[in-house]
């Protein structure tokens, strides 16, 4: 993937173009606004793959207002070009993937099926764990992802461990590991930076930054809120990264899987993104302001950057864009009408999967 | 006089070992530090260094014997002219060479402990009476637990809560809602989500005396700090030999909320209730929330108080009292019956009282227990009903093995063997990890059905 600096006016940071054995800049706060270029297929695609998630997503939250689907729903509406900019830079069913509680569009952009999804977040026999992980544990050996896991922090060395194997056994795959502001203040997080650098671990730690941590802010929270330096006394490279547009994502993705692949070690990005829903579907979000999510909406929306971008060089029409719209929504229903029409799963399954 | 040197244990499984060789010999000078001879464990090679001055006066174990018991004397050290007896001076109590010997008596470990006193027993008090006409008003769980903090914090300047949006949020359950305009971000405080260190630095502040409430968001990520609960909080007043008290209180809601999965659906009463220096509170009802939860902020041990988000919107009627304490340790009947006793402890109490309502439909009339304390547990009421009863069921959503039933069915086979009518019967969460789907979560769950069957079985009706 070619990098060059954007034509808009944020060209401010300065990483090596992949390819190069140095890390981004890890002292510099300043943003990493350098973009990949992104060809009018990879634009496609972005748009296709991040409007199936935000779709998606907005399909569970009316499932979970039916009661359809219980217990925590955590929707990652706003914060899609981070999944999906980084999964461009993977390859799919040999990299690993882990992440947390808000892993619905993790497991689309890593190529699960919505049916699967949607039947584990309604409870049905059908889903990725026949119904008895929910929304927050949901897994797929085949793509390589690994959960979908409930305790903050938790998959953290976890996704170390991916990595731990792959060094092991000597191949060349990376493992990526999501977790959020929050999830940054924990302690095994340290405790793992340090092992994997010390071991050079050919994992990618992206720090998803909303902004908030279920209703604290990163500054009521944090006494470090550059978290790119948060590997710095483990001399693990950081970048900070604009979340919203995809292409930005993408290229600080290539930097840091093509460091890790070949054996450097450990890469942090933290990517600069925002959810617009709640914490969780019971969260009313007091501690925002209306105003300051709709500018983030209007001015920083992921999907309509790249719509924008698709109808200014001309290459998909309005026409274009609502077939894709189209097809994305048919998707969705299928797999809602699936979710909702899929049987429970037997009784007998409550005592299944405890030991093999 | 002269002083024998011993074999030393050098490590804590070593029973002998081998001389391997004296840098010292007979007549030489001795000074502090000096090595004297090399031994070989089955470890390591070591060296013995003297810890006495003077003259080496005999050696009475050859180099290159194996199989020098600990404890032998291999050598003397003395003054000059001091006569070798070849024996160890009579009536000198051993000392390892090695440790900085006192020449007092020591006590042999071994034999101190070779009779154990028996533990003490615990009598908890009875609850306060009600003073006759006192004003009843129905609250919530919630509202219960928040007016005891907000009392007891009134009180007592040193008491404080902290935790992972407690504050600003007011609360992820909305439990310290209005605390912080009331007592401010001095006293309500907002921890990042780091449960081991802010569960640590409650610790600490617990040793110099504060008196620290600190909020589990659930208890489900109190794993993340059980080692400063169990290790810190509950052992150190008797690792220090009684200087260090912990005065602090751990809460937070415990065990399945509704459809939340495994790892958020894990009923700790079990767990805690297995460790010494800790006291395990679980109330059902508004009434004993709010009385149990100002008793555990004035307990200056560390108190772990487990709350249930189902029950927290329940309403109970509440005594209205400037000062409502409830002791701790002390199980309530909540129901008097005479057919079977029925056991159980936060949410299971939903399913007990809801099963002996059944019951006395079908002509069986259940005491109903709640033990609202699992530790220290209160087993004299467990025991006086059953020796009415003669028949027992325990209720409790927390997993079987292990499980705070268990643990009661061996207190009355110990304590009322004879009283038995029926084996005690005891109803769990299933043995699985808690399962999403709406329908395996069900079963997963005890339920009133199950408590019903139990008690019918025990009853042979
Ligand atoms: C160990 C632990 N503590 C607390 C929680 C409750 N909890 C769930 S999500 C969350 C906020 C996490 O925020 P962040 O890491 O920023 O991720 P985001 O939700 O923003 O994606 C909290 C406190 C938990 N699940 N696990
Ligand atoms: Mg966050």
């Amino acid at each position: 993937m070619a990098v060059r600096p954007a034509t808009e006016k944020r060209t401010r940071a300065s990483a090596p173009t992949s390819g190069t054995k140095k890390p981004g800049k890890t002292s510099n706060p300043t943003v990493n606004y350098q973009v990949a270029e992104f060809d009018k297929d990879d634009e496609f695609k972005a748009y296709h793959d991040m409007l199936l998630i935000r779709r998606f997503e907005e399909k569970a939250g009316q499932l979970y207002g039916m009661g359809l689907i219980g217990g925590f729903c955590h929707l990652y509406i706003g914060q899609e070009a981070v999944v999906v900019g980084i999964q461009k830079a993977l390859r799919e069913g040999e990299d690993q993937v882990t992440t947390s509680y808000r892993d619905h569009g993790h497991m689309l952009a890593c190529g699960m099926d919505p049916k699967g999804v949607m039947a584990e977040l309604t409870g049905r026999q059908g889903g990725y764990s026949r119904g008895k992980g929910g929304s927050m544990h949901m897994f797929s050996r085949e793509k390589q992802f690994f959960g979908g896991h409930g305790i903050v922090g938790a998959q953290v060395p976890i996704g170390a461990g991916l990595a731990f194997a792959n060094k092991y056994r000597g191949n060349d795959n990376v493992s990526v590991v999501y977790f959020g502001d929050g999830a940054a203040n924990q302690g095994q997080v340290y405790e793992t930076f340090n092992m994997a650098q010390l071991w050079k671990l050919p994992v990618i730690f992206v720090i998803e930054n909303n902004r908030y941590a279920m209703g604290t802010s990163v500054s009521r929270s944090s006494a470090q809120t550059d978290f790119a330096k948060r590997g710095e006394s483990f001399n693990i490279p950081g970048e900070q990264v604009d979340g919203m547009d995809v292409r930005a994502v993408n290229a600080a993705a290539d930097r840091a899987v093509e460091w890790a692949r070949t054996g450097n070690g450990p890469y942090i990005l933290e990517m600069q993104t925002y959810r617009y829903r709640g914490h969780s579907m019971s969260d009313p979000a007091k501690y925002r302001s209306k105003d300051e999510v709709q500018k983030m909406r209007d001015e920083r929306d992921p999907i309509e950057q790249v719509r924008k971008r698709l109808v200014e060089k001309g290459w998909a029409s309005e026409e274009d864009l609502k077939e894709i719209d189209k097809k994305v929504r048919a998707v969705v229903t299928e797999a809602a009408d699936f979710a909702s029409a899929d049987a429970e799963p037997d009784p007998s399954e409550l005592w299944t999967d405890i030991l093999r | 006089m002269a002083i024998d040197i011993l074999m030393p244990a050098l490590s804590p499984t070593m029973e002998e070992g081998k001389l391997t060789k004296w840098l010292k010999k007979v007549g030489d000078d001795v000074k502090s530090g000096d090595v004297l001879a090399e031994i070989e464990t089955d470890k390591a090679t070591m060296e013995i260094e003297a810890v006495d001055e003077g003259k080496l006066l005999e050696i009475l174990v050859a180099e290159g014997t194996e199989g020098v018991k600990v404890n032998a004397v291999i050598a003397r050290v003395g003054e000059e002219g001091e006569a070798a007896t070849g024996k160890p001076e009579a009536g000198e109590a051993p000392q390892p060479a090695a440790e900085a010997a006192p020449a007092e008596k020591t006590q042999p470990m071994a034999q101190a402990s070779s009779t154990v006193p028996a533990a003490p027993a615990v009598k908890a008090e009875a609850d306060p009476d009600i003073p006759a006409g006192t004003e009843f008003e129905s609250k919530t769980v919630r509202e219960a637990l928040r007016e005891a903090m907000a009392e007891e914090m009134r009180r007592d300047e040193d008491v404080f809560l902290m935790g992972e949006e407690v504050a600003e949020y007011q609360g992820a359950y909305k439990i310290s809602q209005g605390l912080l305009d009331e007592f401010g971000a001095r006293r309500v405080i907002d921890t990042p989500i780091t449960e081991h260190g802010f569960a640590g630095i409650g610790v600490g502040a617990a040793f110099a005396g504060l008196k620290p409430i600190v909020e589990f968001m659930t208890f489900n990520f109190a794993m993340q700090a059980i080692d400063q609960i169990i290790n810190s909080a509950a052992k150190t007043l008797y690792m220090s030999g009684g200087q260090m008290g912990c005065p602090i209180v751990f809460r937070g809601p415990n065990g399945a909320a509704a459809r939340v999965g495994a790892q958020h659906s894990q009923d700790y009463a079990a767990w805690y209730g297995m460790i010494p220096g800790l006291k395990v509170v679980m109330p059902y009802s508004a009434a004993d929330a709010k009385g149990l939860l100002k008793a555990a902020i004035r307990d200056p041990n560390p108190v772990i108080f487990l709350e249930n988000e189902v029950l927290y919107g329940h309403h109970f009627e509440v005594p209205k009292l400037d000062d409502y304490v409830l002791p701790i340790g002390k199980a309530r009947i909540h129901k008097a019956g005479k057919d079977v006793t029925i056991v159980s402890f936060g949410m299971g109490m939903s399913y007990a009282i809801k099963a002996a309502d059944e019951l006395a439909g079908l002509g069986i009339d259940a005491e109903v227990i709640d033990l609202r304390t699992i530790r220290p547990m209160d087993i004299e009421t467990v025991v006086n009903s059953v020796k009415k009863t003669g028949r027992c069921v325990t209720v409790e959503e927390g997993w079987p093995q292990g499980s705070v039933g268990s643990e009661i069915a061996y207190q009355i086979q110990a304590n009322v063997f004879d009283y038995l009518d029926a084996p005690v019967a005891r109803i769990t969460g299933k043995d699985v990890p808690m399962p999403y789907a709406a329908n395996l979560e069900k079963l997963a769950l005890p339920n009133v059905g199950e408590v019903i069957e139990a008690v019918r079985a025990v009853t042979y009706r």
